[in-house]
């Protein structure tokens, strides 16, 4: 499925890719005897939405036991990596505000998840006495996307759903074939006018947004065409 | 599984351990249960803890949630038993003496001693509480008259003293009635106390307290052959201490990332070679254990040795990380083998080869299909231990439904058993019990839906030359022997 390829690309250096399409890209093979017994994709979002909720429950906890939040963490890398590609979420052309709505949900649990994970393990460095400076959510860019290589909270998050990803998640294909390329002006993605996404309060990039989303925009564009190998988006966006 | 367990016409096979105790049945020694009460009376005033032990066997109302049994382990003649709690307290019992008059009592355990050993704390830097619960007790070789072990809770560990008073020194004559000093210039004469016979009281004293070296939840606990240093391990990091020395231990395992957002991995169980001071062993949340020589260097962060099972690709899933989480690991007593306990398995390893287990048992197959309702009710976390017997030619292990299991090592028979109220009648034998997997449920059966998995047998001991085992289910402690002719 070159699209699940594609996918895998975006994320990863090319040498790790290989490596991580070898070992860890198991659950994208249909032929897999677990992948044909696989819960079907609906089942595999519960089990996410069910990761999720015991991470905010472990999160809760005054001093979490670290053992289950990794095992938790790491589950929730797995199933996330398995629902990438999800070609098996019914092939409903869903609009954007649909998808924006989902975005937003998992974007504003994403907040809170590696706000309070940041906070969680700032304190426990704190308390060792590290100087690990904490990650101003401002720089946070759009819920849940990492900026550069430093994001807040286990590294495990970043994979919880990057902003961008989720969109072409749903076939982007599909989504984008019979729709208009206006509906990518840069007003209609603009937080401020819009309101879909209840990013981060402030930040430098609210005022560049529309700047910032034209460049994206291109970016984007290229990545549907083929033309170009996704990289990490720059900067916060929305 | 068929076997002499079962077999109603064959007499039980002669009670040894050298031959293993695959042959032969299991009895119920006795059943006890120490409720809050008791372990108050029993510090005030200096009771016949057997008559408490008896009257309250019956009578089960007292039991709080303090009461769960939270580690059970055998000192190194398996003379005494110790107990620790959610309450933060260890209940030590003691091996009934043998007598020719009763001989049927052999084996039976009684209260030695009680005492509190951590209270609940406040970290008033994190502002979260720490609990009291005894995570490990570890008990020191006997050295003297008196008992030394370690107890942990989360963030502590105590060395507790438990000794015998017998004898009261009388005739003391510095002091008046009220106890007062006298003034001296009334003394006249010095009068030499005398030790006169008192009834026997069992004392439990700290004697030492180590704190402040773990920032994360410690998890075991292991005294060094060279009976000078023990180690201590939390989710990242071991520390080494010497019993003299409280305000200071060196780490010698850190696996703390620099970024705390790259971590996938903790450490579940650590301990030390039973003969080679300078080695022990770690395993962690992936499924891996490490061996680390000491002397190699100051900080054993490298390895000597890696133990790793490939991945069966057929069985992968989405949880196979976390039931490849190791929870137990243990030293055979001979040291040439480790035994490590996953979710679903208890494997061999010996310590010559690194790529797979020597031998694999599969404590409860039938969850695997039931791993997605096991991760929703957070079952799939439990922690079970695992323990060799005197021998190392049988493991043992807990399950759900309060069923424990046996494997020998040489026959590879194995067999379920149940700690349960309704087999408590003292010297009855424990009948095996099977799981019914599928089809057709014969009458003794269990099926994997009836099982009840808030019952589990995360708790037991064996004892060090003998075959008596003690198994902790919530607030019960079994003790079974293997019937003698």
């Amino acid at each position: 499925m070159m699209l699940s390829k594609g996918l895998k690309r975006k994320r990863e250096e090319e040498e790790e890719e290989k490596e991580s399409l070898a070992v860890d890209a198991w659950w994208l093979d249909p032929g897999h005897p677990a992948v044909a017994q696989a819960p079907p994709a609906a089942a595999s979002s519960s089990l996410f939405d069910l990761s999720v909720l015991k991470l905010h429950h472990s999160l809760r906890q005054s001093e979490p036991d670290l053992r289950h939040l990794v095992l938790v963490v790491n589950t929730l890398r797995r199933i996330q990596a398995s629902m990438a590609p999800a070609a098996a979420l019914p092939p409903v052309p869903s609009p954007p505000a649909a998808s924006g709505v989902a975005d937003n949900l998992l974007a504003s649990s994403d907040a809170a998840l590696s706000a309070s994970m940041a906070s969680l393990l700032e304190d426990l460095s704190h308390i060792e006495g590290l100087s690990q400076a904490p990650q101003p959510l401002a720089d946070e860019g759009p819920p849940g996307r990492p900026t550069g290589g430093a994001s807040p909270g286990l590294g495990a998050l970043d994979l919880l759903g990057p902003a961008t990803g989720c969109l072409l998640d749903d076939g982007f294909e599909g989504l984008f074939e019979d729709i208009d390329t206006s509906m990518y002006d840069s007003e209609l993605w603009a937080p401020a006018s819009e309101g879909l996404k209840p990013g981060p309060e402030d930040g430098p990039g609210k005022e560049e947004a529309p700047e910032l989303d034209e460049a994206e925009l291109d970016y984007l564009m290229d990545v549907l065409v083929g033309t170009q190998a996704l990289e990490r988006p720059p900067g916060p966006g929305r | 599984m068929l076997g002499p367990w079962c077999s109603p016409t064959g007499s039980p096979a002669p009670l040894s351990c050298e031959t293993g105790c695959g042959e032969g049945s299991w009895i119920l020694v006795c059943r006890l249960l120490v409720p809050t009460q008791v372990s108050l009376l029993s510090m005030e005033e200096d009771i016949d803890t057997r008559k408490i032990n008896n009257s309250f066997l019956r009578d089960h109302s007292y039991a709080t949630e303090a009461d769960i049994i939270s580690t059970v382990e055998f000192n190194h003649t398996g003379e005494l038993l110790a107990t620790g709690d959610k309450g933060g307290r260890v209940v030590i019992f003691q091996r009934e003496q043998e007598s020719k008059n009763q001989v049927h009592r052999r084996g039976e355990y009684n209260v030695y001693s009680t005492f509190q050993s951590h209270e609940p704390e406040f970290d008033y830097l994190k502002s979260l509480e720490i609990e009291e619960k005894i995570n490990k007790i570890r008990w020191l070789p006997q050295q003297n008259a008196a008992y030394f072990l370690l107890s942990t809770n989360d963030k502590t560990v105590k060395l507790w003293k438990v000794s015998e008073r017998d004898k009261r020194p009388e005739g003391y004559n510095l002091k008046d009635e009220e106890g007062r000093l006298r003034d001296p210039a009334t003394i006249t004469t010095l009068r030499v106390p005398v030790l006169r016979p008192m009834d026997l009281m069992v004392e439990a004293t700290p004697r030492r307290v180590f704190a402040n070296a773990h920032t994360y939840h410690i998890n075991s606990i292991s005294v060094n052959s060279d009976y000078e240093t023990y180690m201590s391990a939390d989710d990242l990091r071991i520390n080494l201490w010497n019993f003299e020395i409280t305000n200071q231990s060196f780490n010698i395992v850190d696996i703390k990332p620099a970024n705390m957002e790259e971590l996938t991995e903790v450490i579940t169980a650590a301990e030390f070679h039973p003969h080679h001071c300078n080695t022990f062993v770690y395993s962690s949340s992936k499924g891996t254990i490490r061996l680390c020589d000491m002397r190699a260097s100051a900080l054993c962060d490298r390895h000597t040795k890696f133990f790793e099972e490939p991945e069966d690709p057929s069985n992968r899933s989405f949880f196979s990380e976390i039931i490849s989480s190791i929870s137990d690991v243990k030293f055979s007593h001979s040291g040439r083998y480790i035994m490590t306990r996953d979710y679903l398995t208890v494997k061999v390893w010996d310590l010559n080869m690194e790529n797979r287990p020597i031998e694999t048992y599969q404590v409860h197959d039938y969850l695997r299909s039931k791993l997605c309702s096991l991760y929703e009710n957070d079952c799939i976390f439990d922690k079970f231990e695992c323990v060799w017997n005197g021998s190392d030619s049988v493991i043992m292990t807990g399950s759900y439904n309060n069923f424990f299991r046996m494997f020998d090592r040489n026959t590879k028979r194995d067999v379920t058993l149940e700690a349960s109220r309704e087999n408590s009648k003292p010297r009855a034998i424990l009948k095996p019990r099977k799981v019914c997997v599928g089809g057709k449920r014969r009458k003794d059966e269990i099926s994997v839906d009836s099982l009840d998995f808030s019952k589990k047998i995360l708790h037991t001991a064996w004892h060090p030359s003998e075959n008596i085992i003690a198994v902790a289910a919530t607030n019960n402690l079994y003790i079974f022997q293997d019937k003698v002719n």
